[in-house]
């Protein structure tokens, strides 16, 4: 055993990473917590309801600002999500903000009733995310909570992967009319590049192009996709990198585009490999009629290992290194 | 502000004829569950007729006061009682359960006057506390009012809503217990017991008032009462499962049983006959 790693990037993927321009930014949590608060100083509806989470969700200068629009309702998920459909019910437009693990599984029956079915505008955000508990292991993490709700009608599913994504999506959410689910990590994460991008519903931003290997990320992952396909661009291997925030709805077209013009696919998650992005896409990727050599990057179906989410990352795979080997093994078919 | 203008009397054969319909439609869907319908069908008629200032014109009025079946399961009780009080026509009651009918086996939002999905049990009383939470900060003069099972209190979902009500002083809230004493199993103070109710409401901040459940007076003068400030309030109203069928009273087994033809002739005549000579009385 080893001491946790101090980042999630090596120092080649670190070096490659300012050489790409990719800047560190700061924890999508914090932006989302900043953008809340400015779209909350001018619309009294918006409200943050938190499950004594207020600092883990950085929403303390939330509450100081706007103490009458910061529901608190103790470590009650469940009582959450139902007072936050209650509350859409009546015109309100709740942001109801708990760690992602507990959000989705105590709460997931008020989720799926008083949300979705009930069909009440309410966003829920899952905070800390994935494996960012790193060592406090799994009863912390949220490596289900993709796979649960994707199979639940009525809720638009986001993940965003820096800070300017993490922006739009909370924007978009304010305004959208049906329920939403925002998952954030709350590491620091780098800014993917600086060429124009439009965040649509439902569409996924090709950050990248390329034919040899198409790598498919979400979140916190896409950073390292883009570092793997800059790592095997050395090698001679153009590979292309896609931006997915949205799970559901999927951008299908973008997807069936790569999986046509590219001789592998690879989606990296920060999820399980059970029922995440990476099999939604192979379910579309079938469904469209495409073979092409396939990998989820992903958590196996296994306790996960103890560590850092860095370790994690690592451990799994999650890296450049990892992502970079995994398209080597299926293009030479290994 | 009661809704409607009516006298107990008419509440009472109103309740007769709502058992009536209840039973039929029943019977008719070939599903449903009887005996906690029966069981609240008099709280639903002081409700819809005396307390909440709710109609099909009103029904989309912010100001409206908000009523959620919490004990979803019941929901041929309140179609009945909504279809009467003109939210949709009675002859979308020959629909429920039907394929492609927006009448669930459960409260939808679908259904006109009907404010939000239920059904699980445990939902009813945090949605309720969330509609009270937005009158309070829209400063908005409506109040809300949903109905729980009793066996439902098992669920632990109630008591987080429960203390979040207190902890916001939501005394625009009133939940109002459908005390049958019977779930599915048997009788609740054998399957879990929830005894002592009333100190456990007051223990989380609440006040609390009981009534007998079938008294149309007497639920109108406790839901009527003004809350007491700051205060979320509990009412226990006292019922019997089944009530007003004498073979289907406190018989775990109609918990959902749907009575056969002759059954349901049986149920008629003696409700039939507990009707005459209420006009009798009157006469």
């Amino acid at each position: 055993m080893s001491a946790p790693a101090p980042s999630v990037f090596s120092p080649t993927a670190a070096r490659l990473a300012e050489k790409l321009g990719l800047a560190l930014g700061q924890p999508n949590l914090d932006v989302f917590a900043d953008t809340l608060l400015e779209l909350a100083r001018a619309n009294p509806d918006i409200l943050a309801l938190t499950s004594d989470s207020r600092g883990s969700g950085k929403l303390a200068p939330f509450g100081q600002a706007l103490p009458r629009q910061l529901v608190e309702v103790g470590i009650a998920e469940q009582n959450l999500v139902g007072m936050a459909a209650g509350l859409a019910a009546c015109g309100k437009k709740p942001f109801a903000v708990s760690p992602a693990s507990f959000l989705t599984t105590r709460a997931l029956e008020q989720i799926k009733n008083d949300v979705c079915y009930s069909d009440v505008p309410v966003v829920l955000v899952g905070i800390s995310a994935g494996t960012s508990y790193g060592a406090l292991g799994s009863t912390h993490h949220s490596l289900h909570d993709l796979a649960v709700l994707r199979a639940i009608p009525n809720l638009s599913i986001v993940v965003p992967a820096d800070n300017w994504e993490t922006r739009e999506a909370v924007r978009w959410a304010a305004t959208a009319r049906q329920p939403v689910y925002l998952r954030f990590g709350k590491a620091p994460t780098r800014h993917l590049g600086t060429a124009e991008r439009r965040f649509e519903p439902g569409q996924a931003t090709v950050l990248r192009e390329g034919a040899d290997a198409a790598f498919i990320g979400t979140g916190e992952t896409v950073v390292h996709c883009l570092l793997a396909a800059g790592a095997l661009a050395a090698e001679g291997r153009e590979c292309r990198v896609i931006s997915m925030p949205w799970v559901k709805p999927l951008d299908e077209e973008t997807l069936v585009s790569a999986g046509r013009e590219c001789e592998a696919v690879i989606v990296a998650e920060e999820h399980s490999v059970h029922g995440g992005l990476g099999e939604a896409c192979a379910s579309a990727l079938m469904r469209a009629g495409i073979r092409v050599p396939f990998r989820i990057a992903a958590i196996p179906d296994e306790e996960t290992v103890t560590g850092s989410q860095a370790d994690i990352f690592r451990h799994y795979g999650l890296t450049m290194e990892g992502l970079s080997q995994a398209a080597r093994e299926l293009l030479e078919g290994l | 502000m009661p809704a409607t203008l009516m006298t107990d009397r008419e509440l009472q054969f109103k309740s007769i004829a709502y058992r009536r319909a209840l039973l039929q439609l029943i019977f008719s869907a070939g599903a449903g569950h009887t005996g906690g319908g029966l069981s609240c069908l008099d709280i639903l008629n002081v409700l819809y007729h005396r307390i909440l200032r709710v109609s099909p014109e009103t029904r989309d009025s912010p100001d409206r006061d908000r009523y959620v079946q919490s004990k979803g399961h019941s929901v041929e009780a309140l179609y009945v009682v909504l279809a009467d009080r003109g939210f949709f026509p009675r002859t979308d009651l020959q629909t429920v359960c039907r394929y492609q009918s927006p009448y669930v086996g459960h409260p939808t939002r679908k259904v006109p006057g009907i404010e939000m999905n239920t059904g699980a049990l445990g939902h009813g009383l945090a949605i309720s506390a969330g509609m009270a939470l937005a009158a309070k900060l829209d400063g908005r003069s409506y109040r809300v009012f949903t109905l729980l099972g009793d066996g439902e209190l098992a669920e632990g979902s109630n008591w987080e809503a429960a203390m979040a009500a207190s902890h916001y002083r939501l005394d625009n809230l009133t939940a109002i217990i459908d005390h049958n004493t019977l779930q599915i199993t048997g009788p609740t103070r054998d399957v879990c017991s929830n005894e002592p109710l009333d100190d456990k409401w007051r223990a989380f901040g609440w006040t609390v008032r009981e009534t007998d459940g079938h008294d149309v007076a007497a639920l109108t003068r406790v839901l009527g009462a003004p809350p007491e400030p700051g205060k979320p309030t509990c009412v226990i109203a006292h019922t019997i499962k089944g009530k007003g069928v004498s073979f289907m009273e406190s018989v775990p087994r109609w918990h959902h049983g749907v009575p056969t033809a002759a059954e349901l002739a049986r149920a008629v005549a003696e409700l039939d006959a507990v009707e005459t000579r209420l006009r009798e009385e009157a006469a």
